[in-house]
Formats: structure tokens, C-alpha cells, sequence
């Protein structure tokens, strides 16, 4: 196995998105000492797939392929990862930074005695043969420099979008079966089924204007000019996650990694303070506004355009303009 | 059910932040702090469930002599007793030194259930929970928006966030680690009465010794991930901001001539 791992996560015979910009950062990480990358693949059944990324040019695809695998269950994976890393640890493991990977990984890195990088957005070499990783912080309103230290591999996780799909390079690599014996894996649950919350009834990805309010707006009773401006603009309401989580809109207006995805050409954020998970939902946007009253809101630094300044001055300025023509 | 909770005081969201002298952390200096978003959800969902089963809810919290005024929090909302992880020896810890400590304070106490948040509001490793789980060999579930408790108190049927809006309902044996997403509840507000309750409470102070640890295993030294230092990101090329008086009619006027989209 190479010193840089790739796992994948794939979920009824497709490989998830983000595991293709895994596979690059890997190649990219790999390449500083002249290196290929490993991917790693678990499931059941999942021949197919490794076929797949054996497309991609890397030193092999490892594949652990058992029954028990057949779902993600933290029981299982971190059983089969930690029985692959005895074999043959690894110096970095990179996943994607998914609520599935996260939940199990912290887990994984007790069990194989490693380090934990979460989150990375790039990456450079510290000059002395270790690697420094960009993480956010405090919100995204800071990003901080981290290194791993301590013996032992490093499990990262890279933030959506960190690294390009694109990017990566195709290869033929060998695949290599690598068995595990899972047999005392506990699986530590017993799956009772995968539901839709609060039923999604409002589409917003085909939605060409969104007007989108945050914890800023300060209640559910502050929505009548918000309301007005979106009529006006003939745009769709959403709304970040702590608006949802408060009652003040319905769930299917949530904007972000647990909401919908969206791009229209304009996106209003006001009262947004633009923290990673809200940003996965909507960088896709032409034109983005942000109106928030803290100069440093990390919004402003994804916005085309934006208005320091107190949302409940500004909506009704921007209704009066918009009526005066 | 003798609940544990685990609570973290970061700085308010609205805190305007500094890079420390040193640049490795924010300078803490007037930055007011509060409980962590989601570990509010985490003693509210503690204590709906022992008002139900019966019970105990403990909270534990790791930081400096500032924490104590969470913990005081805590049993104002109503937490029986407290437990303070209190020591310099415990500061810069990562997920890892953060739930080796943690998880050796929890064992201490012989608990049925973990509580704890998803993620922390300024580390945001949304790891610790999870760690601490693995240090006690418990099941555990991270993203969590539904519980139930059943057959008294055996297991718990429990609902998982996964992305995009879906979720997975699974059933875990106790004892557990839950840790609970935002939106899970609404938490309730300190009454006069808990307030004044709150004063007679224990909040128990340990140190690493306490805990059977060593120093090296503990903060800093027992992490396996140093921050070098820490800034603000640069912005994307060409963000406009107007400002001033006439600053919306701006906007509005830039976005139909200039960006053409209204
Ligand atoms: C696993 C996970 C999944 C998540 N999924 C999502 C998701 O799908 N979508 C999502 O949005 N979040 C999600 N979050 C939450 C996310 O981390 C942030 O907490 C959330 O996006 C913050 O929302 P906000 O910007 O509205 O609130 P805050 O971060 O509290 O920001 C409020 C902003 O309003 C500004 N403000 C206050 N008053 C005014 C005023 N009068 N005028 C102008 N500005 C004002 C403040 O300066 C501040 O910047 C998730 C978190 C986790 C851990
Ligand atoms: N210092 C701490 N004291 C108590 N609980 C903590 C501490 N750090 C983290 N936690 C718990 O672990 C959760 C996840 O934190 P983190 O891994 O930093 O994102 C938090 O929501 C808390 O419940």
C-alpha cells in the first residue's frame, strides 16, 4: 500500500461524488514525493465500482468486500479499516469530509491508534518531510494551520469542494482483494430503515432569485419585508439552518449540507454569517449579495456584492429603490 | 438513566474576534463566551429523558475557571450535579486528548448514556463525542435528530441525519454515546427557581492525576494535531461593498445594470 489512502464511500453501487475529489487530493498529495496514492473501497458486491476507479492512476485499489459491509454500519467499517491499516499502515488517509465518514472516523482513529485532521481545505509541505493542512475555524470566520504530530497515520477529512473532481488523473491500476476477518465486528446497530425529514416539498434548485435569511433576521415575526422584497424580485424564500431549527420557517426551505443544493443567478444572504456548511448549498450562485451587519462575516468572502450594515434598514431601502421605478 | 452530559463554553457567535499575539488561537481577552449550540440541544434532550425514565443528568465540561459559569448554567436548567476537568494541563487538547479525558471522568460514574454535542462552535472537529465512545467501547451515533427510549431504558431507537435531507432510523443498545445535531429541541430557559437551586449544587473539580492519567496523555502534549497559527481567509477577487446612506438603492440599481440579474 502506498503511503497516501484514499477511502471511498460509495452507496448503492455509486461512487459518491465527493470520493472522486478524495481520489485527487490523494494523487496531488502523493505526487509531492514522487508517489502514487492507494484508494481503498468497502462494500459488498462492489466489483463494479473498483473497476471503476482502477481507471484512476494510482499504485492499486484495495477492496474489502464482505457481506457485513453490505450497509455502512461504524461497527463494520472501522473494524474493516482498522484490520487494512494493521496490515499495512499507512502514512496519511484522506475521506471525504461526508455525515457519513464523520461519524465513524474519529472512531477508526482510536482503534488504529491515529491522528485526526478534520475538515482540510489545501495543503502544502512543511519543508520537513510533513504536510500542513488549512482548516476552518470558529465558524469559518478563521482558518487555521495545522500539522499532525505524534507517531502513528493521520486520518483527514477534506471539506466539500476543496479539491476538483476534475483534477484528478486517469491510470489502469491493479485491483488487490484484501481480506479482513470481520468476524467479531460488532455492528453496534440494527438498521431499521433511511426516511425523508420533514417531507421536501419546495424545489429550490430551479429557483432563478433566492432570497435568504439567517439568524440575523431575529424571528418569525420579522419576515413581513422579507416577504415583500422576494414579491417584488419574484424569488424564492430559503433560509439557513438555525431559522429551520427555530420554527420560524419550514424544513424544506434549508439551504446547506443537510438542506437543498441551489445556483440561481442571484442569491440574497441576509443576516448570513456564512459558515462552511451553509456555503456547500449555494457558492453555485451567479451573483451572491450579502447583507450582515460584522465586517468580517465570512460571507463577504464569497459575495459579489455586499452591505455592512443592519438587514432591517436595508430590506426596506431595497423595497422603497425597487417601487421607486 | 444516569445521563452524562458533555458541555463545551465557546466564544459567542456575534463575538468579534482577534488573532492572539502568539497566533495561534483567537485572544480571548472581552470575548463573551457561552454553551455550545448544540450541547444546549444535548442537556435538553438529558434532561426530557430522565424527567421520563427517572434519573440523573450529570454535566461534565473540560476548560479553564471560566467554565464554571456554564456547569452553573447547566444545573440552573437542571443537571443534578456537575464535573469540572479542570486543569492546565488539560488546555490545547485535540478530539483525541479532549475524549481520553472526558471518557475517563464519564467511567468514573458508571452512566447509561453519553449526551453530547455534534460539533463544537470554534474547534468544530465534530470528532470528540465520537472519540470518547470509542474510548469506552460504546455504540454511538453522530448527527442525531430523533431518540426514543425503549423497553425502559435497553435500547434507544434513534434517528441520524444524513445528508441532503434524508435520515436513518436505527435501534442502539445502552449503554451509548449520542451525539445530538441542532433542531433535535427546544431548549428551555433557566426558571428563578433553578437559578436559586443552582447555588447549593456540586460542581466537582479533576485533575489528569484524578483521572489516572498522566500529564503527556492530556491537552497539548496527548494531541495528535498542533495549530501553527491561525488567520482570516481572504476574500474572493471583486466582492463590492457599498456602504453609506444610499447603499441598498446602490445595490439594487448595480444588480440591474451592472450584474444584469433583476
Ligand atoms: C453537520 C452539520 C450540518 C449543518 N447543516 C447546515 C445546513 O444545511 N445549512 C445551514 O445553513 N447550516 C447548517 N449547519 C449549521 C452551520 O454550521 C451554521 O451554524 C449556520 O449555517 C449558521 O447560520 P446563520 O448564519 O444563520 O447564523 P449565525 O452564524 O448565528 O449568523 C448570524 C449572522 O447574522 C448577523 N446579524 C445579526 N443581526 C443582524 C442584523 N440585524 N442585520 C444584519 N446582520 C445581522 C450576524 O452578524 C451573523 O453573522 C450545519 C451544522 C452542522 C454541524
Ligand atoms: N472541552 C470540552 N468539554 C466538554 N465537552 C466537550 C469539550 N470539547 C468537546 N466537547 C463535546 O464534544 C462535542 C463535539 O466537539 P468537537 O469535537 O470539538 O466538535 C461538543 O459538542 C461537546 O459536547
Amino acid at each position: 500500500m502506498a503511503k497516501v489512502c484514499a477511502v471511498l464511500q460509495q452507496r448503492e453501487g455509486k461512487i459518491h461524488r465527493m470520493a472522486w475529489e478524495t481520489v485527487a487530493a490523494a494523487q496531488q498529495l502523493a505526487a509531492l514525493s514522487g508517489e502514487k496514492a492507494t484508494a481503498v473501497l468497502l462494500g459488498s458486491g462492489v466489483a463494479g465500482l473498483a473497476n471503476e476507479v482502477a481507471g484512476c492512476d494510482l499504485e492499486s485499489v484495495r477492496v474489502i468486500d464482505h457481506p457485513l459491509l453490505a450497509d455502512y454500519t461504524p461497527g463494520g467499517y472501522v473494524a474493516a479499516l482498522a484490520g487494512l491499516i494493521a496490515l499495512e499502515p499507512p502514512e496519511t488517509l484522506l475521506f471525504p469530509h461526508t455525515y457519513q465518514t464523520i461519524e465513524y472516523l474519529p472512531r477508526l482513529a482510536v482503534a488504529a491508534g491515529a491522528g485526526i485532521i478534520p475538515e482540510g481545505l489545501s495543503f502544502e509541505p512543511d519543508g520537513a518531510g510533513g504536510t500542513i493542512w488549512k482548516r476552518p475555524v470558529l465558524g469559518g470566520k478563521l482558518h487555521a494551520r495545522v500539522r499532525a504530530k505524534g507517531t502513528g497515520p493521520t486520518l483527514v477529512s477534506l471539506q466539500s469542494g476543496a479539491f476538483s473532481a476534475d483534477s484528478r488523473t486517469a491510470g489502469q491500476a491493479a485491483i488487490v482483494a484484501v481480506g479482513i476477518d470481520l468476524a467479531t465486528a460488532a455492528s453496534w446497530r440494527e438498521i431499521l430503515g433511511v426516511e425523508q425529514m420533514g417531507g421536501e416539498t419546495v424545489d429550490l434548485s430551479k429557483a432563478e432569485i433566492i432570497v435568504a435569511i439567517g439568524r440575523g433576521i431575529g424571528g418569525a415575526d420579522k419576515m413581513g419585508p422579507v416577504e415583500e422584497l422576494a414579491r417584488l424580485l419574484k424569488a424564492d424564500i430559503g433560509a439557513s439552518r438555525p431559522v429551520i431549527d427555530s420554527g420560524w420557517l419550514p424544513r424544506d426551505r434549508q439551504i446547506g449540507s443537510s438542506g437543498q443544493t441551489v445556483s440561481p443567478k442571484l442569491y440574497l444572504a441576509f443576516g448570513i454569517s456564512g459558515a462552511i456548511q451553509h456555503l456547500v448549498g449555494m457558492k453555485g450562485s451567479t451573483c451572491i449579495v450579502a447583507v450582515n451587519k460584522d465586517a468580517g462575516a465570512p460571507i463577504f468572502k464569497i459575495a459579489n456584492y455586499g452591505i455592512v450594515g443592519d438587514l432591517h434598514e436595508v430590506i426596506p431601502a431595497m423595497v422603497a429603490a425597487l417601487k421607486e421605478d | 438513566m444516569k445521563i452524562a452530559v458533555c458541555i463545551k463554553q465557546v466564544p459567542d457567535t456575534e463575538a468579534r474576534l482577534r488573532v492572539a499575539k502568539d497566533g495561534r488561537w483567537i485572544d480571548e481577552e472581552d470575548v463573551p463566551f457561552t454553551i455550545n449550540e448544540s450541547d444546549e440541544v444535548a442537556l435538553e434532550a438529558a434532561l426530557q429523558i430522565a424527567e421520563k425514565q427517572g434519573g440523573e443528568v450529570i454535566a461534565f465540561s473540560l476548560g479553564p475557571e471560566r467554565v464554571r459559569e456554564a456547569l452553573r448554567k447547566a444545573l440552573a436548567l437542571g443537571a443534578g450535579r456537575a464535573v469540572h476537568l479542570r486543569h492546565e494541563a488539560f488546555a490545547g487538547g485535540d478530539a483525541l486528548a479532549t475524549g481520553r479525558a472526558l471518557a475517563s471522568a464519564i467511567r468514573r460514574e458508571e452512566c447509561d448514556l453519553v449526551i453530547t454535542g455534534s460539533q463544537s462552535d470554534d474547534n468544530g472537529f465534530g470528532a470528540t463525542g465520537t472519540v470518547v465512545a470509542g474510548m469506552l467501547a460504546w455504540p454511538h451515533a453522530w448527527l442525531v435528530m430523533g431518540v426514543e427510549v425503549e423497553e425502559g431504558g435497553r435500547t434507544l431507537k434513534v434517528t441520524r441525519e444524513m445528508e441532503s435531507g434524508l435520515s436513518e432510523v436505527f435501534r442502539l443498545t445502552v449503554p451509548a454515546v449520542l451525539e445530538v445535531q441542532a433542531g433535535l429541541n427546544h431548549p428551555r430557559y433557566a426558571s428563578l427557581k433553578g437559578i436559586m437551586s443552582a447555588k447549593k449544587k456540586e460542581i466537582a473539580e479533576l485533575s489528569p492525576a484524578d483521572l489516572g492519567l498522566i500529564e503527556s496523555e492530556v491537552g497539548l502534549a496527548g494531541s495528535r494535531l498542533e495549530v501553527l497559527s491561525v488567520g482570516f481567509p481572504e476574500a474572493a477577487a471583486g466582492a463590492q461593498i457599498l456602504s453609506g446612506d444610499g447603499a441598498a438603492s446602490e445595490l439594487v440599481s448595480k444588480l440591474k445594470n451592472e450584474a444584469r440579474v433583476i
